[in-house]
């Protein structure tokens, strides 16, 4: 069954087209990636879904409601984190967590057991007293993730949840959303760091408002026409230059490796070292690799991803 | 307001609550300024005038003249600061504004009072103040009205050997403010400007903050509704207000003696509808702002301004012009001025006032609607 499906849904700010009929299905249970760089138009997809912003065109169906006309009711059956940290706090975390139960008209009866689960599930149960504002950045998004948990969404919306959180709380995070997936939770979550978007199902490639693929991360990855190479040099800024100007195929620069969309591996292998020994360039070899997503990012996507 | 859901509205009131009680900056404004402000203008503004400072320059100095410038002297409205010389000093004094008015009684004065001819008594102000100058000059006529009335009582006694008395007796008695105190008639005033800028203020952040913070988003994404949100909001600042009203009463009636006539159940219920119209007023206005700074001030200006300038507290509606009177009508305040001078100096009640309650309702209903209303469950 699709938990959340999208037709043909727009929305413009002006003269800007933030979102530019994206059309998409998630499944039941599923852990989807809406992933893009910044400004792609994850937030406003968002926003569009959990029914708090109107489309310019185009519809939504969450759990099967409308995302406009049953706005009211699609807030009932979701969980949603917003980007900033949207908790009160001079509030305490068993205050908040409190106050979001009984928005969500939580029953009293079993109620401090899910409480009692959900911090104990995202560790936050040593800190139920303290002050939301005084948690670590991690600690905050956990907390987060309880507030939006605490009435059994059938479908949590995550904008960026991880941003700016440390590896360690980045992992801790998602042991959590696994879990979650066990219960039969449908997530979606957006992001911009592309590691993360590997641990989803499926994901969807956003960029400029546009959904530029749609697939699971291998299938997405499979989209990459031709062979990735991957060169090591020396002097591998100037090579960069160089193989760019080479018309090898799409050069993209990592750290000290060059990564090379050839159309095909031997041929583009040739290419690379003719380049290199021409510039007189010690080349230290050339390998086929498997992409990675930055690489549909870097070579994929039109001028400017990324 | 349909399917009002009191569990949700409780949280809010809740949550409100233990923000205002774990800022106890916030909590100290809200309880002392305005007794700070009851303080300032309560003492400050005082539109009685006494002890107007005097010069007297009595070229003539003889008993007649002593006498008239010792009846100055006793007047509890005149004090006697400097004794000129010349034109010079006289002048002097007053562009300083060491005196506010010269009386110059001239070398013949003496004389002329014991002939039985007329003399003329010149009086200098410094007009600047027109206000304050008119009242001055009323004051000192009255002396010297006096002074003169004794000598030709003085003299038609001498002649005729008998009293004369006079064909009109003034005799004059204020019914309400007996001793007509402008303190009495200030402060109930004062208490329906305080009110409304401190209720404004108080919310006017409230709900701009969770904009500014970003807390509403995660708030709109929940089944909370406009009714809920914004009643919950007004609760604790309602507690605040009722405390700020029963402190404001307090001080008017034990520290400036200010009594109350009419019944204080009324006080209290009128008080109530209007501080609830007043923090709407203030919560509209947040939701609109969307940032705390905009929205305090816009608060400030909107309803101290109004309350202070045109709800008759200050300046009597009666002599605006026209055009400002009917502006006057849509200033909350100046039902809510009316009603405490009502009930403070006249000790009236709804058969009096009705009209003005009415009003008060009407504004807090309107106020409370279209705050809920103001209160959009959509970002942009």
């Amino acid at each position: 069954m699709e938990t959340v499906r999208t037709q043909a849904l727009t929305r413009r700010f002006g003269e800007l087209v933030a979102l530019d009929q994206l059309t998409l299905a998630v499944e039941e249970g599923e852990i989807f990636g809406l992933v893009g760089p910044d400004g792609a138009g994850k937030t406003t997809t968002m926003r569009l879904l959990t029914g708090i912003l109107e489309p310019s065109s185009g519809e939504a169906w969450v759990d099967g409601l409308h995302a406009v006309r049953d706005a009211e009711a699609i807030k009932d059956r979701i969980g949603y984190m917003a980007q900033r940290f949207g908790l009160y706090p001079d509030l305490t975390v068993q205050e908040n967590i409190d106050f979001y139960a009984d928005l969500y008209e939580v029953p009293k009866a079993g109620r401090s057991e899910r409480l009692e689960r959900l911090l104990a599930f995202s560790n936050l149960t040593p800190f139920r007293r303290r002050l939301a504002g005084n948690l670590s950045g991690g600690m905050k998004q956990k907390l987060g993730l309880a507030c939006a948990l605490i009435h059994t969404p059938r479908v949590l919306f995550l904008d960026e949840p991880t941003n700016g959180v440390d590896p360690v709380s980045r992992r801790d995070f998602w042991r959590i959303l696994y879990q979650l997936q066990q219960e039969r939770v449908t997530i979606f979550v957006s992001t911009a760091y592309l590691d993360e978007a590997e641990r989803c199902n499926r994901i969807g490639l956003l960029h400029q408002g546009r959904l530029m693929a749609c697939d699971t991360v291998d299938g997405v990855k499979g989209l990459l026409k031709g062979s990735l190479l991957e060169v090591r040099c020396e002097s591998p800024r100037r090579a960069a230059v160089l193989l760019r100007a080479g018309k090898l195929g799409s050069v993209a620069l990592f750290g000290d490796r060059i990564h090379v969309l050839a159309e095909d591996a031997d041929r583009g292998r040739a290419g690379v070292e003719a380049v290199l020994r021409a510039e007189g360039l010690a080349c230290h070899g050339v390998e086929v690799i498997e992409p990675t997503l930055e690489d549909i990012f870097t070579s994929a996507l039109p001028s400017g991803a990324a | 307001m349909s399917g009002l859901n009191f569990r949700r509205l409780g949280a809010v009131a809740r949550k409100e609550f233990i923000h205002v009680l774990r800022d106890p900056r916030a909590l100290g404004i809200a309880i002392v300024l305005p007794m700070i402000m009851l303080m300032i203008f309560g003492y400050a503004l005082t539109m009685d005038l006494d002890r107007v400072p005097l010069a007297v320059w009595d070229q003539s100095r003889t008993p007649q003249s002593r006498e008239l410038v010792a009846r100055f002297e006793g007047s509890r409205y005149f004090s006697v600061v400097a004794r000129p010389g010349s034109y010079g000093e006289v002048e002097g004094d007053l562009a300083r504004g060491r005196t506010m008015m010269a009386v110059v009684l001239p070398v013949e004065f003496g004389r002329r009072v014991a002939s039985g001819r007329k003399v003329q008594v010149q009086v200098l102000t410094d007009g600047s103040d027109a206000n304050t100058t008119t009242l001055a000059i009323s004051y000192a006529e009255a002396i010297v009205r006096n002074y003169s009335q004794e000598i030709l009582v003085e003299k038609t006694q001498r002649v005729t050997g008998r009293l004369p008395a006079l064909p009109l007796d003034l005799r004059f008695r204020a019914w309400f403010n007996t001793d007509m105190e402008s303190r009495i008639f200030i402060v109930p005033g004062l208490i329906a400007v305080i009110m409304m800028l401190i209720a404004a203020l108080l919310t006017s952040l409230t709900v701009a903050r969770e904009w500014e913070t970003g807390t509403m988003e995660q708030l709109i994404s929940t089944p909370l509704r406009g009714s809920e949100l914004i009643l919950g909001k007004l609760a604790p600042y309602f507690a605040i207000g009722m405390v700020d009203m029963l402190l404001s009463v307090l001080a008017g009636r034990f520290l400036f003696d200010v009594p109350i006539r009419g019944s204080l159940l009324l006080l209290f219920a009128v008080s109530a509808i209007y501080l609830v119209g007043a923090l709407s007023l203030g919560i509209l206005i947040s939701a609109k702002a969307k940032t705390q700074l905009l929205a305090s001030q816009f608060a400030f200006v909107a309803t101290f301004l109004p309350a202070f300038l045109l709800s008759g507290f200050m300046f009597d509606i009666g002599n605006m012009p026209k055009a400002l009177q009917a502006v006057t009508y849509l200033i909350p305040a100046r039902y809510f001025v009316a009603f405490l001078r009502g009930l403070y100096l006249k000790g009236t009640g709804l058969t009096e006032l009705w009209p003005e309650c009415l009003l008060m309702v009407a504004f807090g209903a309107l106020m409370l609607l279209a705050a809920i209303r103001s209160f959009k469950k959509r970002l942009a």
